[in-house]
């Protein structure tokens, strides 16, 4: 199975990098009228596909795995790395005449590192219409800390 | 086979967006939603996949021989979020149908479960194959 990782790469300084070219993305959309479809390539072809979001408290992961119930799935973690693993089922009913089939059945399995250090215990996963939200408390000294200027 | 096509590892597909920016009225982006269809005797399935759709964003509207499916999304994150990485894009999902056979209107069914449409369409009497016994003299 194949399992790639992401963010291997230094903490400081790469976040803003990706900011700048989806700022240039859109900007480009805007300006030509088009839509990116075709132009962006997945960041990692390894199903499922996932969006990654933080607020000030956690990173948020998100999938979209339609059809995939709980039980098919796996999420564990190890230091700063979380894998999501499971099985599409697709059952095809052997008495009717298929004249379609895109959605596809299969394994998957995905492994990422996630930027910043993650309170372990304290991971949520919630699955609700067909999209996973994993929601990561980030350790306390992730967490981003206001800093008063002393006159 | 079966056994086969459920061990596979499943590949990564980009979704499909809707050609042609003429029919949107809304902004924001329309996929084409991956299907699975079916028939037998006396009903055709059809299976959608349309993650983030609720139950209630769901809309199936059949008009004569067209069957269209549109299903709209809420978005996910919360103000605060700022994104790290985005992989996919959400938006809404729609697709039509021309059907082939009469479709009794007022029997479809529709489920939405974990994402996936299920609408049962039953076929209209008329539409249903009649055995024709040949009679020996």
């Amino acid at each position: 199975m194949i399992t790639r990782r992401l963010f291997d790469f230094p903490d400081f300084g790469w976040r803003n990098s990706f900011e700048e070219m989806e700022r240039m993305r859109r900007y480009l959309d805007q300006v030509l009228g088009q839509s990116e479809a075709g132009l962006r390539i997945p960041a990692a072809g390894v199903f499922p596909l996932v969006n990654l979001t933080e607020t000030k408290e956690n990173y948020m992961l998100r999938a979209e795995l339609p059809g995939v119930t709980a039980q098919d799935l796996d999420i564990q973690t190890t230091g700063r790395n979380i894998t999501i693993s499971g099985e599409r089922k697709i059952e095809p009913d052997p008495n009717v005449r298929y004249h379609r089939r895109e959605r596809e059945p299969g394994r998957f399995s995905r492994a990422m590192t996630l930027p910043g250090d993650i309170d372990r215990e304290k991971i949520e996963a919630s699955l609700e219409n067909g999209v996973l939200t994993i929601t990561i408390p980030k350790s306390e000294k992730a967490r981003p800390r206001q800093i008063t200027i002393k006159s | 086979m079966a056994n086969e096509s459920q061990s596979r590892d499943m590949q990564v597909k980009g979704k499909q967006e809707v050609a042609g920016a003429a029919e949107q009225t809304r902004p924001g982006r329309v996929f084409i939603p991956p299907v699975d269809i079916s028939e037998d005797e006396n009903v055709i399935t059809l299976l959608a996949d349309m993650p983030g759709v609720a139950p209630n964003d769901v809309n199936i509207d059949v008009r004569e021989n067209t069957l269209t499916l549109s299903g709209e999304i809420k978005p996910f994150e919360g103000a605060e979020e700022t994104d790290i990485l985005v992989e996919y894009d959400t938006g809404q999902y729609y697709r039509q149908f021309t059907l082939p056979e009469l479709v009794d209107q007022d029997k479809i069914d529709a489920q939405l479960k974990d994402g996936v449409l299920t609408l049962v369409l039953p076929k209209a009497e008329a539409a249903k194959p009649k055995k024709i016994e040949i009679k020996n003299n």
